[in-house]
């Protein structure tokens, strides 16, 4: 039991839905600098703790949280603050747009 | 507010297997999608209660359809209504497809190893459908691929007949890796996938082939580690983990 | 509201009386993992209560062990709406940590190895109300649901019952901690559903 909790994480890749809520375009393709480490690396290849009470994106090289999400039903609450920085390639998948809902 | 939940109508079931079921949806005003995108899709109670849950989509299309294949977790919570509940006709909420890293691009040459544990095959057929539509003389559309499938028994593979049919190209080569149940007259007997077999069968890393995993978190973990030990750059392995479906390799 | 699901009700909810509203009913014991599970050995393990003038009370596990033991058997709420009901925990009351601490303040904020925080006022920590257990069930608490030492505090919802606690931090006004910082609620009582900002 103890293993599998630990094993309990999907990719950051899994988090686009919920992201594409804030973002137009498809941010998890994003480079993203933990603000802890250093490390950056796009945020489709952080540890996605989905069971949890939020959306949690932890930096796979030292853990620490690199992005929160909160969904309430009626607010959607977003924390940032373990990235220093979000890059977006224009040219490769992450400028590609998410697709809207027609009108 | 603006949100990314569209409705989607049901508009065919087929059952894959016992336990799994394809559903194709159409999404009014989507404009085809990438292979190895996803979906979320969210249940509402009439109480209000919602769950929501990531599918991959299957198919290739350009067009305003899609096709999911769910598998059943017998004790699960949106599985079960997926595979056994819903039909044609229905509405569903979904979100997406999103999620521009696990996909493969038609522009890249590279050659691509796909590499699946169980329902994991669904995001790799999509890549495996939308290779064989590519131009023969693009770049991706003359990439070689290859696909290790792990499965429970021969009973428990998807896409039976169309993966037979896309294996005679001689750009596209099969494996499937028995774990519990062979099939009858099979000469190796079932076994869990190792890294002797997956190093084997595998593109090797001389090849610097692009490599996606999917499938339960313990299988991709697992496969992930033996790729990088044998030589992989962890920079050209995607990976995309369903959560701890129990299931190792 | 989107469309509902015809047929679809989740995972069954009940209008047991029991249950605070919401929520349904589980036998086994979810773990909701939020990260990697901490893995802290007794040896290294201690329990702090700092308050406002910069005291310092600290218990080493067998200190901790050799205080006054309580058998509990009670209800958990987790606001992810599962319920289990009548579970049974061994602990230290907070009423016997608290035994020698001076304070003025009404607000507490718990500290846990890893990280994790969560804000619970004081009056909710004393009074036969909070306890930090080390035992679940009869078998000593697995790092997957905490152990060594979780807080307990049955009464709210299960997110205030910090896995891995090291410490309370006593504070003149309430400050949110970890989740409360980021939509869920300052207090969270189950039977009132504070869930949510
Ligand atoms: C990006 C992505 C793509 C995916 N694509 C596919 C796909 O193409 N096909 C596919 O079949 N699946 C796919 N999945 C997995 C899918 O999203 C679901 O996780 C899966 O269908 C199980 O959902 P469920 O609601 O049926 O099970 P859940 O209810 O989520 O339960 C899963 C298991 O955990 C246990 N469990 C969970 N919560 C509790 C609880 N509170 N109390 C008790 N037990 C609990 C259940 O008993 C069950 O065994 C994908 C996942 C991701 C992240």
């Amino acid at each position: 039991m103890t293993d599998s909790a630990d094993l309990d994480y999907l990719d950051g890749n899994a988090a686009a839905g919920p992201l594409s809520e804030f973002f137009a375009v498809d941010v998890v393709s994003a480079r993203g600098r933990c603000a802890h480490c250093g490390r950056t690396a796009a945020l489709a290849t952080a540890r996605l703790y989905p069971s949890s009470h939020g959306l949690l994106l932890r930096c796979p090289g030292c853990t620490e949280i690199l992005l929160r999400l909160v969904d309430s039903g009626d607010s959607v609450c977003l924390d940032l603050h373990g990235l220093s920085f979000v890059e977006l390639h224009r040219d490769e998948g992450g400028s590609q747009p998410n697709p809207q809902p027609p009108a | 507010m603006r949100t990314g939940w569209n409705v989607a109508e049901v508009i065919g079931v087929t059952q894959e297997t016992t336990t799994a079921r394809t559903l194709r949806l159409r999404l009014p005003g989507l404009t085809g999608h990438r292979a190895g995108q996803h979906v979320d899709i969210r249940l509402t109670a009439p109480d209000g209660y919602t769950a929501v849950r990531s599918y991959s989509v299957a198919s290739a299309r350009p067009g305003e359809e899609i096709d999911l294949t769910v598998e059943e977790l017998t004790d699960g919570e949106v599985s079960p209504y997926l595979v056994h509940q819903v039909a044609a006709g229905d509405q569903l909420e979904v979100r997406g497809p999103v999620g521009g890293w696990f996909v493969w691009d038609p522009a890249d040459p590279s050659p691509v190893q796909l590499i699946a544990g169980g329902s994991g095959v669904v995001p790799l057929m999509a890549m495996l459908r939308a290779h064989a539509v590519a131009d023969p003389a693009s770049a991706g559309g003359s990439a070689p691929f290859r696909l290790l499938y792990s499965v429970r028994g021969p009973a428990a593979v998807y896409y039976r007949a169309e993966l037979d049919e896309l294996a005679r190209s001689p750009l596209v080569d099969v494996t499937l890796v028995y774990t519990r149940e062979a099939p009858a007259g099979s000469p190796s007997p079932a076994r869990r996938l190792d890294a002797a077999t997956l190093t084997a069968r595998a593109l090797p890393a001389a090849d610097n082939p692009a490599v996606f995993i999917c499938g339960a978190t313990a299988f991709v973990e697992t496969v992930a580690d033996w790729l990088v030990q044998a030589g992989h750059s962890p920079e050209r392995i995607k990976t995309e983990r369903y959560g701890g479906m129990g299931a190792k390799p | 509201m989107g469309i509902v699901s015809p047929g679809f009700f989740g995972r069954r909810r009940s209008d047991d009386p029991a249950l605070p509203p919401g929520q349904y009913r589980t036998e086994d014991f979810p773990v909701l993992s939020a990260g990697p599970t901490p893995r802290i050995s007794p040896d290294e393990w201690e329990f702090t209560i700092t308050t406002e003038t910069g005291q310092v009370h600290r218990w080493s596990w067998t200190e901790f062990l050799a205080l006054k033991q309580d058998d509990v058997s009670t209800d958990i709420h987790c606001v992810t709406s599962w319920s289990k009901l009548g579970t049974s925990w061994r602990g230290v009351s907070l009423d016997t940590l608290f035994e020698s601490v001076e304070s003025e303040c009404e607000f507490t904020m718990a500290h846990s190895y890893g990280g994790y925080t969560t804000n619970v006022p004081l009056d909710d920590l004393l009074g036969g109300k909070a306890w930090i257990a080390h035992q679940f069930d009869g078998e000593t608490l697995e790092p997957a649901h905490g152990g060594p030492a979780r807080l307990l505090v049955p009464h709210l919802y299960f997110w205030k019952s910090a896995k891995w606690v090291r410490g309370l931090e006593l504070l003149r006004q309430d400050e949110p901690g970890f989740w409360e910082s980021n939509g869920y609620h300052m207090y969270g009582d189950p039977w009132r559903e504070e869930r949510y900002w």
